[in-house]
């Protein structure tokens, strides 16, 4: 039984005719739609908050506690401010484009709660290609930021416009197959099927634990990754890099257009977060989730508000990353490990097993997946110490010792 | 008084629906030929292509709906405004596209528009017996066939693909 449904039954009980039940039914989906996506809009304001706190903590600072409760309302003061100030057009702008990119940018994030599954029969439509729709909606967001860079009439804005859609690109590769995995484990691409897929009944009773992370937590790792640099958080967040250079392909824009690039930026951060929980984590699965329908929700914001407060640590305390070896990571490491994971999951899946052995497939696909990121790791870790060694000589300053001539000596 | 003016039915609400994505789609086809600046032109493009994903979602092949959303919005479009934001001269001014024939052009699209829709109207559409509602069958079905039936035309398109992508790396190569 869907909310949907119950909300729509309801209104038909209240007198409401049979041949207006489409109606009923359009209503009922606005109505969803309306609440899911203004809440959404409410929880950017939270999660800056969040974010603002968090990384003082690292840093050793307060953060913002002046506005209201432990400063809660310092966002939404923030928030009225970028509403007032002026909405600046640069001369000679593409107006148009320039425009429509703000709206651009905002429109995939909140079109993904369309598939996120909060609760058994809690989603707003179980398409049967629910995670190719969410893959589908990452590439719309690549646009906007082409169109924002182009339209500002800023060669600064051009530039970072490319490296932005060069970086979106890459690690769309390794994300969405990344994102197969589950696919190819549970054969359907359903969020809620998806969702169902991790409980793990012993006897009737369901632990709600059979999250694919225990499968399949090479895969996380490289959708963890990937949806960082997606989401263009610290440390591939060099687009950006607030701290030392200009904004980046929103240089040029100012007030609400300049705010809701901000805010696509951080409800992008937690949808991706969710799309991990949905995935990979259990979406609402947990102890007693089937006992009490209630705990379904909790689990799942539970659980995505703390990859969301992963991602922030990783934000203060990872140092920012070089674009060449951003893009080598992508094309060099992640998509073959994830091509290696995928391959060796299709084969293990098929093996021939005994009728007994039906657990035997995920045994093996878990024991692949440590193998090929343990391998990585290590190639990578020799790779990276032989060349701290060349590095370390060649800016080693006792070498430079005898070999300059000092100033004064220069002239005689 | 229904007798004397008989009304036209009221469209349905799928059909009002399809009216809102038809008007996206010819629009955006018409910026694409009609836009003075290519990159509007670009944008005009990705308008169209949204409206045909919508058409495919509404004719409920979600699957195809999705992949042209991912194919054609997020890969082709933005090869194309890649391919005009490179291209010096195009970025910034007007550039007119249109030149003097535009006159036997529109003639021309105009016939084919008719052609098409009474050919369109003449040919008896086969019906493929039932309605598919189980949308996991159509993409199992999908992934079979590139495997067992149409596995020769597959393996020549990824082929292609290598030929292309090994192509594009040495285009691009640093040549020492």
């Amino acid at each position: 039984m869907n909310w949907s449904d119950v909300l729509i039954d309801f209104q038909m009980r209240l007198g409401a005719p049979e041949e207006l039940r489409w109606l009923v039914v359009a209503i009922t989906y606005f109505i969803g739609a309306f609440l899911l996506v203004n809440a959404s809009l409410v929880l950017a304001l939270l999660l800056i908050w969040i974010t603002r706190k968090i990384v003082s903590r690292i840093q050793d600072r307060i953060g913002p506690n002046r506005q209201g409760p432990f400063g809660l309302f310092q966002t939404v003061a923030d928030a009225l401010k970028l509403l007032s100030k002026e909405d600046i057009t640069p001369a000679n702008a593409d107006v148009i484009a320039y425009a429509l990119a703000p709206i651009l940018a905002v429109f995939p994030v909140l079109m993904s709660l369309a598939v996120i599954t909060f609760a058994p029969g809690f989603v707003g439509t179980d398409l049967n290609v629910g995670v190719l729709y969410l893959v589908a909606l990452g590439s719309v967001g690549i646009m906007a930021a082409l169109m924002a860079g182009w339209s500002s009439n800023n060669k600064y804005a051009l530039l970072s416009g490319f490296r932005v859609v060069a970086q979106l690109l890459s690690y769309e590769i390794p994300m969405v197959l990344a994102m197969l995995a589950p696919v190819l484990l549970v054969g359907t691409m359903r969020t809620q099927e998806l969702a169902l897929a991790q409980s793990l009944y012993i006897g009737p009773v369901n632990l709600g634990l059979g999250w694919f992370v225990f499968i399949l937590p090479g895969a996380f790792l490289i959708y963890f990754i990937s949806a960082l640099a997606e989401a263009e958080q610290t440390p591939f967040d060099l687009l950006e890099a607030e701290s030392e250079l200009v904004a980046g392909f929103h240089i040029e824009y100012s007030g609400m257009r300049f705010a809701m690039f901000f805010l696509a930026q951080f409800l992008n951060a937690f949808f991706l977060g969710a799309i991990a929980v949905m995935l990979f984590l259990g979406s609402w699965q947990g102890p007693f989730a089937d006992q009490i329908p209630l705990l379904g929700p909790i689990y799942f914001l539970a659980k995505t508000f703390l990859v969301y407060l992963l991602i922030q640590w990783v934000r203060g305390t990872f140092p920012r990353v070089r674009i060449d070896q951003m893009m080598s990571f992508a094309w060099k490491v992640l998509v073959p490990l994830v091509l290696v994971l995928i391959l060796s999951q299709m084969i293990l899946m098929k093996l021939p097993m005994p009728v007994w052995g039906g657990w035997i497939p995920y045994v093996l696909v878990l024991l692949a997946n440590l193998g090929a990121v343990a391998i990585v790791l290590s190639v990578l870790g020799r790779f990276y110490s032989r060349n701290e060694i060349t590095t370390k000589r060649a800016f080693d300053p006792k070498s430079l010792i005898g070999t300059t001539v000092p100033v004064s000596q220069a002239g005689d | 008084m229904a007798e004397l003016f008989p009304l036209p039915p009221l469209p349905t609400f799928a059909q009002v629906v399809f009216m809102g994505i038809a008007l996206l789609t010819v629009v955006g086809s018409l910026i694409v030929v009609l836009s003075r600046n290519l990159f509007h032109s670009a944008l005009g493009l990705i308008a169209a292509f949204f409206g045909a994903a919508g058409v495919y979602f509404i004719a409920e092949a979600e699957f195809v709906g999705v992949s042209q959303v991912l194919v054609y919005v997020g890969a082709i479009s933005t090869l194309i405004a890649f391919a005009i934001m490179l291209t010096r001269g195009m970025m910034f001014g007007v550039t007119s596209p249109r030149n003097r024939q535009s006159g036997t052009a529109a003639i021309i699209t105009a016939l084919t528009f008719v052609v098409l829709t009474a050919l369109m109207n003449a040919t008896p559409w086969p019906q493929a017996g039932e309605p598919i509602t189980d949308g996991e069958a159509v993409i199992a079905r999908i992934g079979s066939m590139f495997v067992n039936e149409y596995v020769v035309a597959f393996i020549l398109l990824a082929l292609l693909l290598l030929v292309s992508l090994a192509g594009s790396i040495v285009l691009a190569r640093d040549r020492k």
